[in-house]
């Protein structure tokens, strides 16, 4: 029993910041249909703005950390949207794919060659004290992530539907033609979507990095693994990709745990294939259909 | 007149190439310095750096200057195959690298295949198993340094149930299989066997099923990275077994990577910049001032490496592959006339060597050695 809750803990602290990244991706898709294929290195790139503001520019950690998620809002947000999507969105869907898989090698490969391809140590954000219930070690960073990252994502919910900003990227998302003629400015609205993405990213990265090293090819782990949850979720709903990224860290655990720890990495992605035949909008998603 | 001066300049310029290129000796260094293997690969290679700056410095190889090329073998197998026929195709002397046994495993072949001496990093048994008489080894293999470890871990340690974490790779299969042998030997029960994937990332799992388990101690066999985030995991779940590795697990570079979570590791070392030896301390303190940050096992094993290839040059007296490769086998040398070689080393007839080592306990984020235990 102790090891079950050791893992099922373990798992929700991934998962939740695994749903982070899910999230992310699941609000470009609304908001623009971007299938953005460089999350995972969006997710590793603010570790590196961090360490370089620390180790460069001589910042304390709470300013880098601050410093760098505003950092990741403008060039993950802002930059991406402005010199990517918009110039590739009107060619369609696949060629933005494409632009974004380049984009990820981009990223991935500048870390390599003007930081380092060596993994960097990454400070703790929360003190390592761990305290025992029912004879499992619950440590201070496992609670501290799970809270942050779900405290962010129920702030986003509450955020989109409480304010009237919210309502309107909802509108946006729903029908954008509908919401223009409204007097939604939808490209602002977008726009607020790119910059959210950015931020949720940064967070991620800071929760994650502590314990998996900032290594420039995290990236590839990170983007699969938010990708094969907003789609086990439903793509097209923030509450799908939370249940999505925390239902993938679970398996994960709990597969390498009582079934093969040889095969772990296949274990979510038989439930993504699965889930793509059973029920393709994903557990909480909602069927949908598209003009083509 | 025009003519005359664009001729002389020109053959003053084939002269002047012509003469570099008889004045120098090619040495190709096939090293992970990108993926998953970098946090070798890189040191290695800064290793092999430093000493060539030395050689060249002291007036080279038998005259001439080292010309050292870097290939970058990615951490792929079948990229490092390349990268290694590449190095030979461009004339390479001998060749350096790779560091991760599953690459050296397969470029090997290609460097036997065309007579070229290889001095590798890797420390998988089955590398000097093979029957290759090409290949030359920096570091003893682990089915050496295993039977040492074992045994401190059955007499000091007094542990009886072990749980061993591997790496599912060529590297750490050659330490699972040997360590296994060693347990069989010594009557130490293997009570848990997780193979884990190159570049895991997540620990949580085989920490919680060591912690559930009866081991009383865990046998740690993975690559930098991978080792740091285990010792991050374990400290983060509390995991208060001892915990022991060959070499990798208490090394300079896991030490920085896990922090504080790197306290109480066990390892043995073949190589360690905390051996109380001038020679190696020198070229950690060069080392540290040429590329800020400290040496390891694989700075030193890439330093050696090119030490290796000038000593043994220097006493054949020419540049000749084959007779390099002949000279080496069974061959002792002694750090008061090598002192390159930083400790007194014996290669035998297969390329595996011999030297004295370490065991090392890393207390206030330091290796501390416990013993110095003779080369066997």
């Amino acid at each position: 029993m102790p090891e079950f809750i050791q893992i099922m803990i373990s798992g929700l602290s991934a998962g939740s910041i695994y749903a982070l990244a899910a999230v992310g991706f699941t609000l470009l898709w609304q908001a623009s249909q971007t299938i953005n294929f460089a999350q995972g290195e969006f997710v590793m790139l603010p570790a590196f703005f961090v360490l370089a503001l620390m180790n460069l520019a001589g910042f304390p950690l709470w300013l880098a950390i601050a410093a760098a998620i505003a950092l990741s809002v403008l060039l993950l947000g802002m930059v991406f949207k402005k010199l990517i999507v918009e110039p590739m969105l009107s060619h369609g869907t696949l060629p933005l794919v494409i632009a974004t898989i380049a984009l990820g090698l981009l990223l991935k490969e500048a870390v390599k060659e003007f930081y380092s391809p060596l993994g960097q140590p990454f400070p703790s954000l929360f003190p390592q004290d761990v305290f025992t219930i029912a004879g499992a070690s619950i440590s201070i960073p496992d609670i501290a992530n799970f809270a942050i990252a779900m405290g962010t994502i129920i702030a986003l919910q509450l955020f989109l539907q409480r304010t009237r900003t919210g309502r309107c990227m909802q509108a946006t998302a729903q029908n954008p033609d509908v919401a223009q003629i409204l007097g939604v400015d939808i490209k602002r609205m977008v726009l607020y979507t790119f910059l959210i993405n950015g931020a949720l990213a940064a967070i991620a990265s800071v929760l994650i990095t502590p314990i998996y090293l900032a290594k420039f090819s995290n990236g590839e782990v990170l983007g699969v693994v938010a990708f094969t949850a907003a789609i086990v979720g439903g793509f097209n709903q923030i509450r799908g990709a939370l249940v999505g990224g925390l239902l993938i860290g679970v398996i994960d655990n709990l597969s390498a745990t009582y079934f093969s720890a040889e095969y772990r990495q296949a274990v979510p992605l038989v439930l993504l294939i699965v889930i793509i035949l059973v029920r393709p909008q994903g557990l909480l998603g909602t069927a949908e259909g598209r003009t083509v | 007149m025009l003519k005359k001066l664009l001729l002389s300049a020109t053959l003053s310029a084939l002269i002047g190439t012509a003469s570099a290129y008889a004045d120098s000796v090619k040495l190709a260094d096939v090293a992970e310095l990108s993926g998953a293997g970098a946090a070798a690969g890189a040191v290695w290679h800064d290793g092999v750096k430093l000493a060539v700056e030395e050689i060249n410095a002291d007036g080279g190889i038998l005259g001439k200057q080292i010309d050292l090329v870097a290939y970058d073998s990615q951490t792929d197998p079948q990229n490092s195959r390349a990268m290694v026929q590449k190095a030979i195709d461009e004339g390479t002397y001998v060749l350096l690298g790779t560091v991760y046994s599953s690459s050296t495993v397969v470029n090997m072949l290609v460097a036997m295949q065309n007579g070229v001496p290889q001095i590798t990093g890797s420390e998988s048994p089955t590398i000097t198993a093979k029957g290759n008489p090409y290949i030359f080894r920096t570091a003893f293999g682990a089915q050496k340094g295993l039977p040492k470890l074992g045994t401190y871990l059955k007499r000091v340690v007094g542990a009886e149930d072990i749980a061993v974490v591997w790496a599912n790779t060529e590297y750490g299969k050659g330490g699972h299989d040997a360590f296994l042998d060693v347990a069989e030997k010594l009557g130490l029960n293997i009570v848990l066997d997780i193979p884990t994937e190159q570049a895991q990332v997540d620990f949580a799992a085989d920490v919680a099923k060591i912690k559930s388990s009866d081991a009383d101690a865990v046998f740690i066999y993975l690559t930098e990275e991978e080792s740091a985030r285990f010792l991050i995991e374990a400290h983060k779940q509390n995991l208060e077994l001892p915990m022991a590795g060959d070499t990798v697990l208490a090394s300079q570079k896991v030490i920085d990577l896990a922090g504080e979570a790197a306290n109480g590791a066990l390892g043995h070392v073949g190589l360690t910049t905390e051996a109380p030896i001038p020679a190696i301390q020198q070229m950690a303190a060069k080392f540290q001032e040429e590329y800020g940050y400290g040496a390891d096992h694989n700075a030193i094993k890439g330093y050696i490496g090119v030490y290796m290839v000038k000593y043994v040059t220097e006493m054949i007296g020419e540049f000749d592959r084959q007779k390099f490769a002949d000279a080496l086998h069974n061959l002792c040398l002694d750090v008061a006339s090598h002192p390159g070689i930083l400790m007194d080393v014996c290669w035998d007839n297969a390329g595996e060597m011999s030297r004295d080592s370490f065991l090392v306990e890393v207390v206030d984020g330091a290796q501390k050695i416990t013993a110095v235990l003779p080369a066997n």
